[in-house]
């Protein structure tokens, strides 16, 4: 069953197109991320999804509403992860979300919540009290108190330090182990790497490519790299498959068909009573695969 | 219709909370006009003053134009800061995202503003009573409706004036830009003569209209209710005014930085 159906999707502010003509799908369950640099349409896209914005065309299906005609009936069924603020500083971690709470029909425990997102030691302290940190813990936590089955995650780990971001993954995870589905916009690979079943990559408000972050990009089919350092008596002539050199006596070995040229390989050195030094076999990275999908939208995005 | 009600029920009472819940801005709402009370027993003295049938105190005139002031800060200044504070904090923004009731949420607010009013309104008398001597006239109805129609109105210029507030550093200013002139025009600190060309201009806005419908219920020396229709009209037509321009250009979401 599919929980999210974008198809066509329109959107422009004062004659900018900030998203164009975008179709994309989410399982009930799947966790899936958008991709893309600043300034792609993922907010605008997110926030048409929530029903913070009218769509300018194209059809939109969440849950089985219309977001933009939802109402509170749909708002009941969805949670929203802000990209920060919106907090009641003077209140206490455990009023804060006691309050939201009590906005939806079946909201979760109070107390559940609170540990979920590892508040316990902070639930009696004022939310101005809380450090950044925490304060994104809380709106994760302000995201999930009404029990939805559907969250919105909002870049959700913009401006953390690499242990804070590890610490909000983990907290992700634990969502996806609620079995809810999720929707997260990212501009880090990492990120859709770490948490995404599939991955949608937009830039300039369209979608370049769509897959799992292994896949993504043909990355599955993509030739290998293998590298090692020549043996000092040999040139790359010698080598028994097609390779190139690079500097410091670098083999480069380009292929599609790592098995069979990585054991000619071996089986040429070993005849030789020699080492293939600093050896390595690479895929290209979902990073490499990113910024060529949206290269040509980074050097004119503000 | 019983869900909005029990709904803006609960956002009134998380609304009071919210209001004590910052002891120095609660504290300061209601020190301010009964300072003013203060200052102003301090600057004009409190003489008799000779009435037709009898004498009256001096601060029989100056209490109620103090209970207005105290229901302008209430309503128009407290609404006007909160809800563009809170849209620029984005507070907004998170609780449109979820399934209360907007009409709850904003009669939340309200909710509370009216009840700072009355609380600041029985102080202001009560301190009236017991230090400055004047005399309750016994117009309860005429003060129940006079307050609760200078609260409807001024909730309703504070949201409307919420509406021009770009950010939340220049919402003192701005709040106080427009309060400030409204207030001396209108009498409120000091007697201004309804032919003068000072209050021929005081006299197009609420507040002269609230100052002297209040001084009205409050005047000893005439007889009746004290509610004068002139009054009640034009604190209604502001209203009306003000809810259709804040209808009209209401935002949930901070202005785009």
């Amino acid at each position: 069953m599919l929980a999210i159906e974008v198809g066509g999707l329109r959107k422009s502010y004062a004659g900018v197109e900030a998203v164009r003509d975008l179709s994309f799908v989410v399982e009930e369950g799947e966790v899936v991320a958008v991709l893309g640099p600043n300034g792609a349409g993922k907010t605008t896209t997110v926030e048409i999804l929530e029903g913070y914005r009218d769509r300018d065309g194209g059809d939109v299906k969440v849950l089985g509403f219309d977001p933009a005609h939802g109402g509170a009936e749909y708002r009941a069924r969805i949670g929203i992860v802000l990209q920060g603020g919106g907090f009641d500083p003077f209140l206490t971690v455990r009023e804060m979300l006691t309050m939201y709470g009590g906005y939806y029909p079946a909201p979760r425990a109070v107390d559940e919540v609170v540990e979920l997102v590892g508040l316990t030691e902070k639930a009696e302290s004022r939310v101005r009290t809380l450090s950044g940190g925490q304060q994104r813990r809380l709106d994760l936590g302000l995201g999930l108190i009404g029990d939805p089955q559907l969250l919105f995650l909002d870049e959700p780990t913009t401006g953390f330090d690499p242990s804070a971001r590890r610490h909000a993954w983990d907290l992700v995870r634990r969502m996806c182990v609620l079995g809810k589905t999720v929707l997260l916009t990212t501009h880090y690979m990492e990120e859709a790497q770490a948490l995404a079943d599939r991955v949608v990559v937009i830039a300039a408000g369209e979608k370049v490519a769509e897959g799992t972050p292994e896949s993504i990009g043909g990355r599955a089919t993509a030739d290998v790299v293998i590298r090692f350092v020549l043996p000092a008596s040999a040139r790359v002539s010698d080598l028994p498959v097609a390779a190139s050199e690079e500097g410091g006596r670098v083999a480069v070995v380009r292929t599609s068909t790592p098995t069979p040229v990585l054991h000619e390989l071996t089986a040429w050195v070993l005849g030789r009573n020699e080492e293939l030094v600093g050896l390595t076999v690479e895929r290209p990275s979902l990073e490499d695969v990113y910024l060529e999908l949206t290269g040509d939208d980074r050097t004119n995005d503000a | 219709m019983t869900a909005v009600v029990a709904a803006t029920y609960r956002q009134i009472r998380w609304e009071r909370k919210l209001f004590w819940r910052n002891p120095a801005s609660a504290g300061f709402t209601f020190a301010f006009p009964l300072m003013f009370l203060v200052i102003f027993g301090a600057i004009y003295g409190n003489d008799r003053v000779r009435l037709a049938h009898g004498t009256a105190r001096y601060a029989q005139y100056y209490v109620p134009a103090i209970v207005a002031f105290g229901v302008i800060s209430a309503c128009y200044s407290n609404l006007a800061f909160s809800i563009s504070i809170r849209r620029e904090r984005g507070v907004l923004k998170r609780v449109r995202g979820t399934p209360l009731s907007p009409t709850a949420y904003l009669a939340g607010i309200v909710g509370n503003a009216v009840i700072v009013s009355a609380i600041l309104t029985a102080l202001t008398i009560a301190l009236g009573l017991t230090a400055y001597g004047i005399t309750l006239p016994h117009r309860y109805l005429g003060l129940l409706v006079t307050v609760a129609l200078g609260a409807i109105c001024f909730t309703a210029c504070g949201a409307a004036v919420a509406t021009f507030i770009p950010n939340e550093d220049s919402a003192p200013a701005i709040v106080n830009f427009v309060l400030f002139p409204l207030l001396f025009i209108s009498g409120t600190f000091g007697t201004i003569s309804s032919t003068s060309f000072v209050g021929r201009i005081a006299a197009v806005f609420p507040v002269r209209h609230l100052v002297k419908q209040l001084t009205a219920v409050f005047d000893p020396s005439i007889s009746g209710s004290g509610i004068s229709l002139v009054h009640v009209a034009v604190l209604l037509a502001w209203a009306v005014f003000a809810i259709a321009v804040a209808a009209a250009r209401f935002k949930w979401e901070p202005a785009q930085r």
